[in-house]
């Protein structure tokens, strides 16, 4: 049997609903960090399965993977940061207890 | 005429005050009193000199042959507005402004060295000479404006001093709130005038004297006959500006602020508020007159009020305690003597009689000022030397001051109009220009005449002769004397001044239009109103020279008149009556409940409400993230799916 977009589809959407359902649910924002990845992922993968199935002579969607790729890298450094930082003030990396965001 | 004697006049008082304002407090009394009479000596001697080489060089820029003719020394563009309308400082030399350059620096040179000994040891006495300086500065820029906007500005700036040295004694409640009054009503005034150089200047596109009053026709016909209720514009202009000069001359109804102006010190009452400032709305007048003349409304205007400020103000006089006050009502009586001169002075547009109430009106100016500035210093040495303003605290003072008595009473005979005393020769000349008139104006002035003789009389009896108080008992010991040589010397200056200036062949000098004008005395006039003065005088006389109750029981038969006319008759209380309980009343407290209800209450209502929305919603910042994502969910799914309904 053929192996078609859909495969490659399903699981990409599961990936993003786990993303999406550990983004709002878990209190550690490792944990939070974690479903961001997810989420992020499953979009690269559609990027790549849409362009290796429907325009497969052009290269966009790589390009866009890859970039994908950089940015989710640099930001996870960045999320990281924070996360060591507000851990130094307050002992604890629960995000219920990071409201300083109201201020 | 070169123009650094006419800069120095004004430039050397203006310094004084700079001077004396700003370094005052580092010097001794002594060194400020004698810096500001040597610089007020230097300006009397500076325009004394101008004022001669106007009258007798000959020089043929100001005299053509018999005409004397109107000169501009300088006329420096200040402020240019639009192309032909500009603010110019300028100083013009003509007949009356150099009769004025003439009576300012003489009064102000003898209330500065009178001062030295009035003021003695006054704290603010540095103060009190710098604003001197500054007033004469001012009345000086006054009289010798080129244009209407300058003697405005000046105006304004006597105006402030006026204020400032009334309220000299600012410790003194009743010295604070006159000195408010004062300032309160004649700025109501001077809105008037204001209004009316506007008027003026936007018809005739320019504010300069001398091309309105040399082409009055002209100025009559850049007005096209514009009429508003009822009266052309011409004379509401006209009527506008004489408001300002019924400020500051306290015409009926804007004179309640003069009698309380008598809360300064009694030298500046002299000065400002007997011999210069408040003639400013007749010097007006007469700068304008050639415009009065084109409209016998305005002139009618002005001979009405005058007659009746001059009635209203004698009858007030003879009904006062205070001498101050007396001399005070005394000089609104003599100020509307000029105005009604200058109202009667022209008809149809003719000067009657060539132009005499014109020449009256400025001879009165100029002997008034000698003789009220006497008599204003003769009652400071009274003061000074009984501490009371009232009569009821002097009396049999002849013996104990003879110096005062005697200036004092020539004085009293100057204004009383007796010959060969200056008023006579002046008030003789307005009474004259009156019949020339009409015969009633006449009569009207000339019982105003007699009232004035009784009432100056009735005050020199009661202070100098009358009873003879035991002074030594109320004042420790020590008698009532006549002041230092500083006091004493401008007394005797100035009566000597009264008693001869009548003498001066004023036609010569000060006429309407330049034109010699010889002064015959109508023995009809004058032989009647000497005679009514002196009868006038031995009423007083009768009444008051030695203690009686003849004027208790005078009082007692007609006490209510009496009443009315010490009250004043009641004008400050109409007064407070309309600003109380109708201006305040009636229109400012429905105003501020409107402001308060009204414009605050909208106000406040979008405050409430943003307040209570802001409240309302402020729950969705919590700052937890997830709740954030859940809205940022929600909102991208119910976006999507609106997109996906408008699409499919």
């Amino acid at each position: 049997m053929d192996i078609t977009l859909i495969w490659y589809l399903v699981p990409s959407l599961v990936m993003f609903c786990c993303g999406v359902y550990g983004f709002l649910t878990r209190r550690n924002m490792i944990a939070m960090l974690v479903s961001l990845e997810l989420m992020l992922n499953a979009v690269d993968i559609n990027f790549v399965v849409f362009n290796r199935y429907l325009f497969p002579t052009s290269m966009e969607g790589w390009m866009f993977t890859l970039f994908g790729i950089a940015i989710a890298a640099a930001e996870t450094a960045l999320a990281i940061a924070i996360i060591i930082n507000l851990f130094r003030v307050s002992k604890n990396i629960d995000v219920r207890d990071a409201t300083k965001m109201k201020n | 005429m070169d123009i650094t004697i006419p800069i120095l006049i004004l430039a050397i008082p203006l310094f004084m005050f700079l001077l004396l304002g700003l370094g005052g407090v580092k010097m001794s009394h002594k060194l400020a009193g004698t810096l500001g009479s040597l610089g007020m000596g230097t300006v009397l001697v500076l325009s004394y000199y101008t004022a001669f080489t106007y009258y007798f060089s000959g020089n043929p820029e100001f005299i053509d042959g018999t005409t004397r003719l109107q000169y501009v020394v300088f006329n420096q563009t200040w402020l240019q507005f639009t192309p032909n309308l500009a603010i110019k400082l300028g100083f013009l030399l003509d007949p009356i402004s150099a009769l004025m350059l003439i009576v300012i620096p003489t009064i102000s040179f003898m209330v500065h060295i009178y001062s030295l000994g009035y003021m003695e040891g006054e704290k603010g006495f540095q103060r009190y000479y710098a604003f001197l300086s500054l007033f004469s500065f001012s009345m000086l820029g006054l009289v010798v404006a080129t244009n209407i906007f300058q003697m405005y500005i000046f105006w304004e700036l006597v105006g402030a001093s006026s204020f400032l040295l009334i309220g000299f004694f600012y410790t003194l409640p009743s010295a604070i709130s006159a000195c408010k009054k004062a300032f309160i009503v004649t700025r109501f005034a001077d809105l008037g005038f204001l209004i009316g150089i506007l008027i003026l200047s936007f018809y005739t596109q320019q504010l300069d004297f001398l091309p309105m009053t040399q082409n009055p026709q002209g100025v009559l016909a850049s007005f096209g006959g514009a009429t508003f209720m009822g009266a052309s514009v011409l004379t509401w202009a006209l009527v506008l500006i004489f408001t300002g000069g019924m400020g500051k001359s306290a015409m009926l109804p804007l004179h309640i602020w003069l009698p309380d102006a008598m809360e300064g010190p009694t030298p500046v009452s002299a000065l400002i508020h007997a011999a210069t400032m408040v003639v400013a709305g007749v010097y007006l007048v007469a700068r304008l007159f050639p415009l009065y003349m084109l409209e016998d409304a305005a002139l009618m205007f002005i001979t009405v009020v005058g007659a009746a400020t001059a009635f209203y103000a004698a009858m007030v006089a003879c009904a006062q305690i205070d001498i101050k006050r007396i001399l005070a009502f005394s000089t609104i009586s003599q100020i509307a003597f000029m105005m009604v001169s200058l109202g009667v002075a022209a008809k149809d547009n003719v000067a009657i009689h060539e132009g005499l109430g014109y020449m009256a009106s400025m001879f009165h100016l100029f002997t008034h000022a000698m003789f009220k500035a006497l008599l204003f210093l003769g009652a400071g040495a009274l003061i000074h030397a009984v501490h009371s303003n009232n009569y009821t605290a002097m009396g049999g003072l002849r013996k104990y001051m003879p110096i005062t008595h005697i200036t004092f009473l020539i004085g009293c005979l100057a204004i009383a109009g007796i010959p060969p005393f200056a008023g006579f020769f002046s008030k003789d000349e307005i009474l004259a220009a009156c019949f020339h008139n009409n015969w009633f104006w006449g009569a009207w002035m000339m019982m105003v005449a007699a009232m004035t003789a009784f009432y100056m009389f009735r005050m020199y009896f009661l202070v100098f002769w009358w009873n003879n108080p035991d002074y030594a008992k109320e004042h420790h010991g020590h008698l009532p004397h006549d002041p230092g040589i500083a006091m004493s010397f401008p007394l005797i200056f100035l009566a000597i001044v009264s008693t001869v200036c009548g003498f001066i062949p004023f036609g010569k000098f000060v006429t309407f239009d330049g034109h010699e004008y010889i002064i015959h005395l109508d023995w009809a006039v004058a032989g009647s109103s000497i005679g009514i003065a002196l009868i006038s005088i031995f009423f007083a006389m009768w009444l008051y020279a030695k203690e009686n109750d003849k004027p208790r029981r005078m009082a007692d038969s007609c006490r209510w008149l009496w009443t009315a006319a010490h009250r004043r008759f009641y004008w400050d209380e109409i007064y407070l009556f309309i600003t109380r309980r109708i201006i305040f009343d009636g229109i400012c407290k429905p105003i501020a409940w409107f402001d308060r209800h009204v414009i605050d209450g909208t106000m406040d209502g979008f405050a409430y409400v943003t307040n209570k929305a802001s409240v309302a919603i402020k729950g969705f910042q919590s700052g937890k993230v997830q709740m954030y994502i859940w809205w940022y969910l929600i909102g991208a799914v119910v976006l999507g799916l609106i997109v996906a309904v408008c699409v499919l």
